[in-house]
Parts: C-alpha cells; sequence; structure tokens
C-alpha cells in the first residue's frame, strides 16, 4: 500500500509538472500581461460640475443636438434615419440613447460628448483631417462644461434602472451595431424575424449585407460575431478589451465602450447565456456525477480488499 | 451434429450452443495474471475503459454533426452544445476524453518502459502498443478538424504540409491528401470518415491483437521475476492462495481495476465538469477562416514533444528528426540490447536514462507549446538533441549492462 502511494505521488508528480508547463506557464508566456480592469477611467477628468436634468433635456432634444442623429425611444423619438441609411452617411448605426446613462461611465460620457475620438479611444484613425463621424459638442452659448453635465444628468434621469436592463439589452445597446449574435438571431440592424416566404428573406438579407459592408468600410475589418466569444476568449481578456481594447489589440478600430463595472457585468451576462449556455447546467450536474463515482470508488474498495484478502 | 440434451436452464441451454462455460473459464477465470503488481497495472484496463467512453459518447455526437464545412462549426457549437438534451455533456466528455486517454497512454508506456516489460518475449506487446499510439494520434488530429475552428483549420493546414517532404516539395501529395488546394469540404468529410470508421475499426482490430499479444509471453510483474504460470496456476487452483504466484483475471484483478477505474472516473468528471479548457482549446471556438492566421499555431499538448523535435532544426533536418522520433520508440526492444528484464531502478546507467528520456519529453512538450524565441528556441534545439542522443546511447548503455 505505501509503495502504491509512492508510485502514484511519482505519477501525480510528472502529470501536474507537464501540465503546468504547457498550460498556465506557457499561457503566461505567449500573452502579454494586462492589468485587470477597473473601469475608473482614469484618464478622463471629473469637470465637477453638477449638472440639471430639466436643462440637459433641451440640449439633448433640442434642434441640431444629438436627437438630429439618434434616437431616443424612452422619450418616443424616433432615429432621423433607419439604420441602412445612416451606416451609409456615418459608417455605422448611432446607438439609441435611452440606456447609455444606465450604461455609461459619467465622466466617459461627458469627454464622448465633446471630443468622441478622444473618449474612444481612436484618435489613431482620424488623422490628417479625416473626422469622426460624431461630431464633438461645441456649446449652447454658456459654460460647456456645465452644459455637458446637464446632459449626462439628463440621459442618467432618463435611464432604466439595473433591475430594469436586461443583460440582453445592455448588449445591443453597447455592443450590438457592430458585432452580430447570430446563437440569439442578432443581426446588428435588429433581432432577425420569422420569414413568410423567400423573397422577404432575400430582401431582409440583402439588408442585413448592405449594413455589414458599410460598417466593414468603415472599421476596416468585419467585427467578429459574438456568439461563442465566451468560450474563445478568457474572462480577463474580455473584460480588459471591453474596457480598453487598445490594452490588448494595439491599433485596433475597436472604440473603448465605456461601460460602468455593473454595465460589463451585463454584457458579459449575456454573452455566458447565448455563448456558454450549459453552464449552469453543468454546475448543477456535476457534484452529482462525481459523488456517484466517490460512491463507486468506495464499494470497489471493498470489493476488492474482499477479493484480495486471502492472498498474502 | 453434436448430441444436445434438453436444457435445465437457459443458461444451459446457451452454454451447449456457444460454450460460454469455456469462454469465461479461458479469457477470465483462469487466464492468470501475476500478483506481485501495483495500480499501473490497471492502465491497460482504463484506457480499453476510455475507448469505450469514446465510442459511445461519439455516437451521441454523430447524430447530429455535420461534416460540412458551411456547418461543421454551427452543429457542434450551436446544435449540439445549445440544442441537444446533454449534447454539451457528450462534448465534454469526448473532448476530455480524447485528452486524458493521452496522459494514461503516456503513463502505459512510460510504466512498460521502466518495467522493461518490451523484452524476452513481449516484443509484440510493444509493438502493437505502438501501433496503437499511432492510430490513436490520428484519431485524435483527425478528430480535432471536426469542429472546424481556427485550430482545426491551422493545425490540418501545418500537419498536411508536412506531406510535401519539405525540400522535396511534393505539393502534389499535399493536395491529394486534402482533397483540395486548402482545406475545406473535401478535406473535413475524409478526416471524418478516417475518424468515425476506419481508425476507429483499426483500433479495435489492434486492441484485439494487442490483448491477444499478451496471451503467450503473460503479463510482467514489478519485480521482473520470471513466473512459472503452469505451477502456480495449479497452487491456485487447489486453494494455496498465499503461495501462488497468480490471480485469476476475473474476479480478483478485475476487482483491483474497478477500483482504480473508480478513483481514475472522479478525476476524469472533475474535469468535464469544471477544468475542461486545457482539452477544448478557446482558440478553436473562433470559426476557421483561411484569410486569418492564429497568433500560436501549436498541437494538443500529447503532440508537443514531436512537434518540438520538428521545429528547432532547418526545415529538412527537422523533418528527418520527426520522422526519427516517431520510428524510435517502435524500435525500442531491439534498441535494448540488456538481458535484464527487470525495473530500471535496478539497471544501473538505464535509470538514468529512463529519467532523463521522461523529464526530457517533458521539456519539449513546454517549448513546443511557447513561442520559439530566445531561449525557449536554445532549450527546444538541446532538447531535442538530447532526445536524439538518448536513443543513440541506448544500445551502448544497455550492451555495457551487467546481468543482474
Amino acid at each position: 500500500m505505501n509503495k502504491e502511494l509512492k508510485i502514484l505521488a511519482v505519477v501525480v508528480f510528472f502529470s501536474i509538472l507537464t501540465y503546468v508547463g504547457v498550460e498556465p506557464f506557457a499561457h503566461s508566456q505567449m500573452h502579454k500581461h494586462v492589468d485587470d480592469p477597473t473601469y475608473a477611467y482614469a484618464d478622463l477628468k471629473d469637470s465637477g460640475k453638477k449638472g440639471d436634468a430639466v436643462k440637459g433635456k433641451e440640449l439633448v432634444t433640442g434642434a441640431g443636438a444629438c436627437t438630429g442623429c439618434h434616437s431616443l425611444k424612452a422619450e418616443s423619438l424616433p432615429a432621423p434615419m433607419d439604420a441602412l441609411t445612416s451606416a451609409s452617411a456615418y459608417g455605422v448605426n448611432p446607438p439609441d440613447l435611452s440606456n447609455s446613462g444606465a450604461l455609461y461611465d459619467e465622466k466617459f460620457l461627458a469627454d464622448l460628448i465633446k471630443n468622441p475620438a478622444h473618449a474612444l479611444g481612436v484618435e489613431h484613425k482620424f488623422k490628417d483631417g479625416a473626422m469622426h463621424p460624431m461630431v464633438g459638442f461645441y456649446g449652447a452659448g454658456g459654460d460647456i462644461d456645465q452644459e455637458i453635465a446637464d446632459m449626462v444628468a439628463y440621459l442618467k434621469s432618463i435611464a432604466p434602472t439595473a433591475e430594469n436592463l436586461t443583460p440582453k439589452d445592455a448588449f445591443e445597446s453597447a455592443c450590438g451595431r457592430c458585432h452580430s449574435m447570430r446563437y440569439d438571431k442578432w443581426s446588428k440592424i435588429g433581432t432577425d424575424p420569422s420569414f413568410k416566404s423567400d423573397k422577404e428573406m432575400y430582401e431582409y438579407k440583402a439588408k442585413v449585407a448592405t449594413y455589414d459592408e458599410a460598417l466593414k468600410a468603415y472599421m476596416g475589418a468585419m467585427p467578429p460575431d459574438l456568439s461563442i466569444i465566451i468560450r474563445a476568449r478568457s474572462h480577463h481578456f474580455l473584460s480588459t478589451f471591453i474596457e480598453n481594447p487598445q490594452s490588448q489589440l494595439e491599433g485596433t478600430s475597436m472604440p473603448r465602450v465605456g461601460l460602468t463595472k455593473d454595465g460589463e457585468v451585463k454584457v458579459m451576462e449575456y454573452l455566458t447565456q447565448i455563448g456558454d449556455s450549459s453552464k449552469d447546467k453543468r454546475e448543477s450536474l456535476g457534484p452529482w456525477v462525481i459523488l456517484f463515482f466517490v460512491i463507486f470508488s468506495v464499494i470497489a474498495y471493498f470489493w476488492k480488499q474482499s477479493m484480495w484478502k486471502d492472498l498474502h | 451434429m453434436a448430441n444436445f440434451e434438453k436444457a435445465k436452464s437457459l443458461g444451459d441451454w446457451m452454454n451447449q450452443r456457444l460454450g460460454l462455460d469455456t469462454v469465461m473459464r479461458v479469457m477470465a477465470y483462469e487466464y492468470w495474471i501475476p500478483k506481485n503488481i501495483n495500480f499501473l497495472w490497471a492502465m491497460g484496463m482504463i484506457l480499453a475503459m476510455m475507448f469505450g467512453v469514446m465510442l459511445v459518447s461519439g455516437i451521441f455526437l454523430l447524430m447530429y454533426y455535420k461534416p460540412d464545412a458551411a456547418l461543421a462549426f454551427d452543429s457542434v457549437n450551436y446544435t449540439i452544445m445549445t440544442e441537444v438534451g446533454y449534447g454539451w455533456l457528450w462534448r465534454h466528455v469526448h473532448g476530455v476524453a480524447a485528452s486524458v486517454v493521452f496522459l494514461v497512454i503516456y503513463i502505459h508506456m512510460f510504466t512498460g518502459i521502466y518495467y522493461g516489460s518490451y523484452k524476452k518475449g513481449r516484443e509484440m506487446i510493444w509493438i502493437t502498443g505502438m501501433l496503437l499510439f499511432v492510430t490513436f494520434s490520428a484519431e485524435a488530429f483527425s478528430g480535432y478538424m471536426l469542429p472546424w475552428g481556427q485550430m482545426s483549420y491551422w493545425a490540418g493546414m501545418v500537419i498536411t504540409n508536412l506531406f510535401s517532404f519539405g525540400s522535396l516539395e511534393l505539393n502534389g501529395v499535399v493536395e491529394w491528401i486534402r482533397g483540395d488546394y486548402v482545406p475545406g469540404d473535401a478535406f473535413i468529410l475524409r478526416f471524418f470518415m478516417l475518424h468515425v470508421l476506419l481508425l476507429p475499426l483499426a483500433i479495435m482490430a489492434l486492441i484485439g491483437l494487442h490483448f491477444g499479444a499478451l496471451r503467450i509471453p503473460h503479463v510482467n510483474n514489478q519485480d521482473g521475476e520470471e513466473i512459472d504460470f503452469d505451477e502456480a496456476a495449479k497452487l491456485y487452483k487447489e486453494g494455496k492462495k498465499k503461495e501462488s504466484k497468480v490471480i485469476p483475471f476475473h474476479p480478483v484483478f478485475l476487482s483491483k481495476d474497478v477500483f482504480v477505474m473508480g478513483v481514475f472516473l472522479i478525476f476524469f468528471f472533475y474535469l468535464v465538469f469544471y477544468h475542461y479548457g486545457f482539452a477544448l482549446d478557446p482558440v478553436n471556438f473562433d470559426p476557421a477562416d483561411g484569410l486569418k492566421t492564429p497568433a500560436h499555431i501549436y498541437p494538443e499538448w500529447y503532440f508537443l514533444w514531436s512537434y518540438e523535435i520538428l521545429r528547432p532544426f532547418s526545415k529538412d533536418i527537422g523533418l528527418i528528426a520527426f520522422g526519427f522520433a516517431q520510428v524510435a520508440f517502435f524500435l525500442l526492444p531491439f534498441l535494448d540490447k540488456s538481458p535484464n528484464a527487470v525495473p530500471a531502478s535496478r539497471r544501473g546507467l538505464f535509470n538514468i536514462w529512463f529519467w532523463v528520456m521522461l523529464v526530457d519529453m517533458i521539456v519539449l512538450s513546454v517549448m513546443g507549446k511557447l513561442p520559439p524565441e530566445g531561449a525557449w528556441n536554445v532549450i527546444g534545439l538541446l532538447s531535442a538533441l538530447t532526445f536524439i542522443g538518448l536513443w543513440i546511447a541506448l544500445p551502448i548503455i544497455t550492451k555495457l549492462e551487467k546481468k543482474v
């Protein structure tokens, strides 16, 4: 018995040595180190101004302001152009602003309104006079920082509470205009309908393809489908990449999303729901299967003992 | 025609027609195994069981898998993982088993090497075992193509490229193997055929042969003692179990195997449910894309050591070294010139050879995964040279070995 345990120790030692070498160690050398995300957006300054939502509403929904391009479903304001027209004009469909106060960091929103390419971390794409499709807010005549604080306060006032914002909404608002999710029938311009005829299907697919083409031209490459990205990348990679895409992939045209910690948790929850849908079942079945084999082994041990007792 | 009597029971009826008693006696109750063994002697039955696990899980996966470059990825990752009841379980079991089976194969191989179980009439056991290793490797590789992820595609590309044989540039052979210029529909279908039909048939035949090869030389024991099996069996049948050096395959040997299997399965299902990433590589959850080469292309862990024998050298020398590594293990019974079929611990220089070989193969595996840069390259080259050197040294050091 003693000898068997010694042999087992040798086998376990070399197995673990191999495992540590080819898995954790090799991966630590293959991928660059990026610190865990904090979602603090420390590079952005807080103006310290306290916003007034009522004044903000005028600024957001006024003539020539945000709603000139963005829809605001929370206030029943439709987008001036449909997704396809927007994509052909800007490269991508501008997001609806209803959830933005709930999903994005305040400092990030303020910086985004003032200087989009800076907040989004894509200034490297808009050099030499090229303009970011979203025009920065140039002020309505008063203190621009105060006005921006008012706008942010307004966006926060109309945003749903954390309980009312579903993981799917979070994904659609934050990621869904550039990334499809085909395992949940999401195609960047909306959820795929069921088709009554081939004609309907081809027309819809042509729309999606037209949108995709504009998006691809704008981004430089087609942003990947995220259906099972949760299995294809580690949690650490995804969360650091979402916080600051440049940290993992320098020069990428993916913008910084500006999610708060809660917003990131919501998005990850959705990615898990779709990409790793068996997670809950796996975690609830696992202990029972293991318990079964523990009992099996105990019984087998007594059988072995009874078979071998006369042998020595 | 034989004389049949009215049967007393169903068992008797079957026995008169099929000779079940005789079969069971020859195969189990009077198939003698040495008593002086440890749990490493259960690895063979664990491998047989794991082959069964992969066969059964594979049959379930086969009912939903689509061998088509456009459909394969989603049939695995969406249909099987999401829509089929317990499809995720079968897939995890199949994928993790494919990886863990190689751990057990390596333990089984190194057990054989350590105890000298390839010598003195046991050469065919070793050779059929090595044939099983090769067919299992081909089975693992062909199966790895099927989910049609990025690593499937690029591993398929790299490995089939080997068949251009370096500077010979036999690109026609590579195209013939792929059925196309690059991996595509034809490629996936032929690897599907190999994975679900031809190779499993070959494996089943070889398992039969491997077991058959054990019959005449018998199973080795942990002291390399030569046992008179007829006499030991006689003692056992007379009830002198303590004096006898053997035990019957069933139920005595199997009772221990089943216990070891139970413990092994606790470990296995822990991996299936909680720690499967090493066997289901994240990179392969990106769909195959012939226009986007992954940053790091590496084989599964069990091929890393031979990959690293290929990699540190120039193209042609690397291929020769790689070919050498594949053949060397087959020749082990003939390269080992020592008359001693005893544990390595009693064989002097060979004992050192054994442990250096084991450590060297682990170092090769780690270097095979790391990017080929700087110091890793040097360590990889040195360990590849050590590997080759060890095989060249083997006949010499075993020739010098004194009889114990």
